[in-house]
């Protein structure tokens, strides 16, 4: 249909355009994020993950669960087995992908709840400011002066763990230290002319929060959620290694060094190759967090 | 001053009581748990309601919170099924046994942490930097169980040269000094990457204001520059953090004391709440939370103690 283009463009700009012009800003935003090193390094180590666990059903060579009895007289790796099996005859390889999943899911869920509750946290705080700023903060403060793994292990130990109650407990633990951020921005923020501009509009309170305010504290944002994400990983991985984490046999990283970590001195690549494989993934969060803020610097 | 210490006091008390009523309400809400747990899974259910009735469970739970209260008060933290000792012994024991650790982590994080934060920092973006930089992240990214599996495998599997636990029982040929590396160099290395990453930051920031430009064109030897003109400011933010890690040293090392089979604090509370014993959970958990604070405290006192602008 003919629309007048200039009226179109100025008021509202077509579809078409409106998707043209995003992709162009996240090709912009991939192009910065191959100019930092770390930030290379990160994602192509967190992408090849991503891969590997989404692929473990296809190339995995043995079912995660399945044990090679015939196995147990030669466990270290060969050439059925390439990275081995454990002490049950369980091919490690297949259980490290397999293992991959659980992980891949559960830290960036935790870190989206955190972000979410955080954020409203935050918000709130900074831009209502009086009771409620007090109130937000002390309650966040109580929290985080609470060592977290202690609390993670009265919490799932009482309740038992399953995915759905560590992630649970990771997204209220880091909820307020990005309720703290974002209460800092927001303090900053509101004191900007869009934001009494949005106000004398009428907008609502909840409108100028999220629309007005939010996106311009995204910056420190992703960068932390980055880091958390990297932070979650090793949680997971504790817990499981604690022996309160994902519920056994399904294979979790962690879980598999608890069970092989004391045969180390005849078998020690039982423990190792899951610690080389929980190691890489957050090494590849923390440099993609490295680049970024360092991106984030340079403009 | 006063009105600092008032404050700070206030909330330390505040925290203990949100977070003991908290634990106590999370363990002992259902009066019919309590017995159980202390029963165990076979104990009959008429077994378990006797009980319920004998100590007095029955009662609505801020009843017996203001009780559990009045008993801490008076000094008594209860008796711990899992150890079969007094709360308060079992505590004083394990916690003695981390400080150990702690002190001797402690002693080697910060001045480790703070060379390297300010060499890095003082140059930003050269190669040492850079090098000093890539380390430090890679190190904080390892989880503690997977550095002490790393550390052991070499250690102790390959050269045979420290013993892979530290129960702190000299026993097996090797002395308690021997057990006590590995976990204190696993301690140090996941810690000081995070410490030496702030400490750099904080060097960066200050190597970029006015006055350091001044006084390097003034002249100065880049070694005074740094060491009497940039160290004392860079050291203002991280001393906080600094101060934080006792936290983490304290309460956060479960997981190196469950690699090494160190008897500590961190391993005590994890069985405690594996076995469901409640008094030592609880005791536990307050004397966490009191040390946490305490920190917090010291940290923002030792900040105040640094910077004049804000000494009140």
């Amino acid at each position: 249909m003919s629309t007048p283009i200039a009226a179109g463009t100025l008021s509202r700009p077509t579809p078409a355009a409106a998707r043209a012009r995003v992709m162009r800003r996240w090709r912009r935003r991939l192009a910065a994020l191959g100019e930092s090193t770390p930030a290379t390094v990160g994602i192509v180590i967190v992408l090849a993950w991503v891969t590997l666990a989404l692929l473990a059903p296809l190339i995995a060579p043995y079912p995660p669960n399945a044990n090679d009895m015939t196995a147990l007289a030669h466990t270290t790796p060969s050439r059925a087995h390439w990275l081995g099996t454990d002490h049950l005859g369980r091919d490690i390889l297949s259980r490290i992908l397999w293992g991959a999943r659980p992980v891949l899911v559960i830290a960036p869920l935790a870190v989206l709840g955190a972000a979410a509750l955080g954020s409203l946290l935050g918000l709130a705080a900074g831009y209502y400011g009086r009771w409620v700023d007090l109130v937000i903060t002390r309650v966040c403060d109580i929290v985080l002066s609470f060592p977290v793994i202690i609390l993670y292990m009265i919490i799932l130990a009482h309740f038992g763990s399953s995915a759905w109650n560590i992630i649970g407990v990771l997204t209220l633990t880091k909820a307020p230290i990005i309720a703290r951020i974002v209460r800092g921005m927001t303090l900053d923020l509101r004191e900007r002319e869009y934001v009494a501009a949005a106000k004398m509009r009428g907008e609502s309170p909840l409108y100028i929060m999220l629309v007005e305010i939010l996106p311009n504290a995204r910056g420190p944002l992703v960068v932390d959620m980055c880091l958390r994400t990297g932070y979650n990983v090793i949680i997971i991985g504790a817990l499981g290694f604690l022996g309160i984490g994902l519920p056994p046999p399904d294979p979790d990283w962690g879980g598999m060094v608890k069970d092989t970590y004391g045969m180390m001195m005849v078998w020690p690549h039982m423990a190792l190759f899951p610690c080389a494989a929980i190691s890489s993934l957050v090494v590849g969060f923390n440099l993609l967090a490295v680049g970024l803020r360092e991106l984030g610097l340079r403009d | 001053m006063k009105r600092f210490v008032a404050k700070h006091l206030l909330f330390l008390l505040l925290t203990l009581f949100a977070v003991s009523f908290l634990v106590f309400t999370l363990n002992e809400f259902s009066p019919g748990a309590v017995a159980r747990k202390i029963l165990g899974a076979y104990a009959t259910q008429e077994q378990v309601d006797l009980l319920t009735k004998q100590m007095g469970l029955n009662r609505p739970v801020l009843v017996r919170y203001v009780d559990y209260l009045g008993a801490l008060a008076s000094g008594d933290l209860g008796y711990s099924t899992r150890f079969k000792a007094p709360v308060r012994d079992v505590i004083f024991r394990h916690l003695a046994n981390t400080a150990l650790l702690a002190a001797i982590a402690f002693a080697c994080i910060v001045p480790l942490s703070t060379l390297l934060g300010v060499v890095a920092g003082m140059r930003e973006a050269s190669r040492l930097d850079r090098a000093i930089l890539m380390f430090s992240t890679v190190i904080a990214s390892i989880p503690e169980f997977a550095l002490g599996v790393f550390l052991a495998s070499v250690f102790v599997v390959w050269l045979g040269w420290l013993p892979g636990t530290a129960t702190l029982v000299a026993g097996g040929g090797w002395s308690v000094a021997a057990q006590l590396v590995l976990p204190v160099a696993v301690i140090v290395l996941f810690d000081a990457g995070y410490v030496v990453s702030m400490i750099r930051a904080s060097m960066v920031e200050v190597m970029q204001r006015p006055y350091i430009r001044t006084a390097v064109l003034k002249g100065l030897p880049f070694r005074s520059v740094i060491l009497r003109h940039a160290l004392r400011n860079a050291m203002l933010t991280p001393v906080t953090i600094i101060m934080l890690q006792i936290n983490y040293l304290i309460a956060g090392v479960v997981v190196v004391e469950t690699v090494f089979a160190y008897p500590g604090f961190g391993r005590m509370i994890l069985e405690a709440a594996l076995f469901k014993d409640i008094a030592l959970i609880e005791a536990g958990a307050l004397v966490a939370v009191f040390l946490a604070v305490v920190t917090n405290i010291l940290g923002d006192l030792a900040y105040m103690l640094l910077d004049p602008r804000i000494r009140a």
